[in-house]
């Protein structure tokens, strides 16, 4: 592992971590999902730094896009019951 | 009194789970399993994709039980959302409002046979490159989720989406049980293996997970479908709010 990969995994995990923050304090669902599917896309790439391909592969597939969309259509098809904050 | 009970409770807990910790041998290489997939797979099975091997060959029961949790999953999502369903056309009510750009219509049109494409490379290439069915399968959903998006009109056939499902779902359980009459094992290989790393070897391996593969575009493009189509009741009292 050269140096380069150790700073783009540095990179990659704080990023990671601050959109979990963001996920879990937003009150904006559609944010939060959109902020999910970036842990997942950047943990693919960490699966494939670790050379497992073939999980990458089912990360960025099924992580990223098939549960965001399923997410984003239930939002869509859905309401919410309290108020919205100014 | 109760803090003292849970401080006890734990203390027993870990002292019995640093135990158990401290017992396993460190350094030492026990994984006898791994060792024999790694070495047999392509000596005697031909599959370059070690994962695929274990995935197809040495773990195919599960696989096939995993491929019926994933029928099972879409069709109760459909059975749920069947009477919400506006059939005859694929479109949700409320998609009628906003037209998809024509940038995202042409984007749309040209990428997905391009999508199609990989995804069937990925899954007929499972045995030789990292990837397989199920990511061939969702790779290809998608494709078909980009034309959902862009086009209000488009819709897809759940009858034949039913028939593709059932007949890859029985080509995988029918080599099985073909294994188990040629052989002595459920899903053994039974046909020539072929040479290592080229596409017509592995024997059984590639045409399930070809199977695999179409079984699981038609169930997530029919899942996917489904969730667009739904008829979204409207509240009247929180409407006029």
């Amino acid at each position: 592992m050269n140096i380069f990969t150790v700073i783009l995994v540095v990179i990659g995990a704080i990023f990671m971590i601050v959109a979990a923050i963001y996920a879990i304090s937003r009150k904006d669902l559609l944010v939060a999902t959109i902020a999910t599917s970036i842990i997942s896309l950047v943990l693919s790439v960490f699966f494939f730094i670790l050379q497992a391909p073939d999980v990458a592969l089912t990360e960025a597939t099924i992580g990223v896009a098939l549960t965001t969309i399923i997410f984003v259509v239930t939002i869509r098809n859905t309401k919410r019951h309290e108020e919205e904050e100014e | 009194m109760k803090r003292i009970i849970t401080i006890l409770l734990l203390g027993v807990t870990g002292y019995f789970v640093a135990d158990a910790v401290f017992s396993i041998p460190f350094g030492v290489d026990k994984l006898n399993i791994a060792k024999e997939y790694l070495l047999n797979s392509p000596e005697e099975l031909k599959v370059a994709n070690t994962v695929t091997a274990v995935v197809v060959n040495f773990r195919g029961f599960d696989t096939l039980g995993e491929v019926t949790v994933l029928f099972l999953a879409a069709t109760g999502l459909g059975s749920i959302l069947f009477r919400r369903r506006k059939y005859h056309t694929g479109l949700n009510p409320q998609r009628e409002a906003p037209q998809a750009s024509r940038i995202v219509q042409v984007g749309g049109k040209l990428l997905f046979p391009l999508i199609l494409l990989l995804g069937a490379y990925v899954f007929i290439h499972g045995h030789l490159t990292p990837g397989g069915g199920f990511q061939g399968g969702v790779i290809i959903a998608t494709g078909y989720l980009l034309l959902l998006v862009s086009f209000r009109k488009f819709a897809v056939k759940h009858s034949s989406l039913t028939w593709v499902e059932a007949v890859a779902g029985v080509t995988f359980a029918g080599i099985g049980l073909t294994g188990l009459v040629f052989g002595k094992d459920f899903l053994e290989n039974f046909l020539p293996t072929g040479v290592l790393n080229s596409l017509l070897s592995g024997g059984i391996v590639g045409i399930i997970y070809v199977a695999v593969g179409f079984k699981v575009a038609s169930e997530l493009t029919g899942i996917l479908d489904t969730m667009l189509s739904i008829k979204v009741e409207v509240d009247e009292e929180n409407e006029e709010n």
